[in-house]
């Protein structure tokens, strides 16, 4: 029930927006995210609103803790 | 960065599998507190992966699993109002109450529809206004902004047939209420898509408090695998802090737009857990000034909520003390097509994750 997937922002109106979600576009809103997202950008997407605005560099640092051997 | 994918190499999960076993040296105790986190830690076959040293246990993080009885019993008191539109998230729909579910009350003919999210409810109501549409507001703090943002538009919108059931409930004190008890876990692996919303530092008191130390894990299976290592880590090293390793998807402070929505439309109050009891703290109802959204004035004062059945272990399971294939009636009389206990009848409960991915011998006994 907690799940929520990454969402990648195709259009953006306001306070709501389209995002592709594993090939499916659909609305969602964007009043509840912590910061600004634009088309272009990931977001996390749960029950039709996105939650949080992804960011590579993140994402990359985890990568990088997992590869590390002997961490 | 597609953000999913990259964290699900076998490799990477293999390699950082070995990396717990080289630092494993003792008997840890982990508990998954989120039902997302079990489907994944099966689905995934990570705990065939472990060294002995790492046992996970399940915890009560299913909202759909915890809400009570007397809650599910108010739920279907709704559908019984004349003109009613109960609208449900799908998880809902084949908890037993104390008679029925809420599907076998839609096929007794109540209006009962299942929605995606809480805006769909505001639609249901904007399109029929002369009827009230009951919003059954169930989840943690992932979900419960996304309540608040359709009470708050609701009233912009001056749709006073709207109304929320709010069955919300809040993580962090019921970990603490689980470690009052005999919960003999080391360690917990905390819910991601929880702490996007609320942050990591809800969690020290747990951190420092209790000593049990917690890293926040996605939910790719190299997230989780990480989140392991992180924790035997701490373990073995004596260290006992909130650690993130899900850093793409939540901060230590959480996300300040949607704590306050939540702030601004709800009071914290005390709220009931099936298998814990009540929990001072952890439930979720709505302000004074939003009085005209909540749904609780119309579910009747009386409602005798019906015991568990007799053998129905769900409360151990959640309270991570019973693995699933321990309770008496796990697959022989409780099954998904015929579920007795709310675990079962989730797609995020444990019993029905033991029972879809974990059936064979060899599963049984991990």
């Amino acid at each position: 029930m907690c799940l929520a997937i990454p969402a990648l922002i195709v259009e953006k109106k306001g306070s709501w927006a389209k995002a592709n979600v594993g090939g499916i576009v659909r609305e969602i809103s964007l009043e509840l995210i912590d910061r600004p997202a634009d088309v272009g950008d990931y977001v996390l997407l749960h029950a039709g609103f996105a939650i949080h605005k992804l960011e590579k560099e993140d994402a990359e640092e985890t990568l990088r803790l997992m590869r590390e051997v002997f961490g | 960065m597609r953000f999913a994918e990259e964290f699900r190499s076998r490799e990477l999960v293999k390699s950082i599998a070995d990396r717990i076993r080289q630092k494993c040296q003792k008997q840890w105790t982990l508990m998954e507190f989120c039902g997302t986190h079990t489907v994944s830690i099966f689905r995934h076959g990570l705990k065939s992966m472990l060294p002995d040293g790492v046992k996970l246990v399940s915890g009560p993080g299913c909202p759909v699993c915890v809400t009570s009885k007397t809650d599910i019993d108010k739920i279907l008191a709704l559908c019984d109002i004349p003109d009613a539109i109960v609208a449900t998230y799908g998880d809902m729909m084949k908890v037993p109450g104390s008679k029925f579910t809420l599907a076998e009350k839609r096929a007794q003919g109540a209006d009962v529809r299942v929605i995606y999210s809480s805006y769909d409810a505001i639609e249901l109501a904007r399109e029929n206004r002369g009827r009230k549409v009951f919003f059954i507001g169930i989840g943690f703090e992932t979900t419960a902004p996304s309540t608040a943002a359709a009470v708050r538009r609701a009233k912009e919108m001056g749709l006073q047939n709207f109304k929320v059931l709010s069955l919300h409930k809040l993580t962090p004190p019921v970990i603490g209420a689980l470690l009052e008890g005999d919960c003999a876990v080391d360690g917990f692996i905390c819910p991601g898509h929880v702490c996007s919303i609320i942050g990591a530092k809800p969690l020290e008191p747990i951190a420092s408090g209790y000593g049990k130390p917690c890293v926040v894990a996605g939910f790719e299976p190299g997230d989780v695998m990480q989140a392991i290592l992180m924790l035997v880590a701490q373990l073995e090293e004596g260290r006992s802090e909130v650690e993130i390793e899900y850093v793409r998807g939540v901060t230590y402070e959480g996300n300040s737009n949607a704590l306050k929505i939540m702030e601004e439309v709800f009071d914290i109050t005390s709220s009931e857990w099936r298998g814990i009891g009540v929990v001072e703290n952890t439930g979720l109802v709505l302000r004074g000034e939003f009085a005209d959204f909540d749904a609780s004035p119309y579910v009747p004062q009386q409602i005798r909520s019906e015991p568990d059945p007799p053998g129905c272990k769900c409360g151990d399971i959640l309270r991570g003390e019973m693995l699933p294939p321990d309770c008496p009636l796990f697959g022989r009389l409780c099954k998904p097509s015929s579920p007795i206990g709310p675990c079962m009848v989730s797609s995020e409960g444990s019993c029905a994750t033991y029972y879809l991915y974990a059936r064979s011998e060899k599963w049984m006994n991990l």
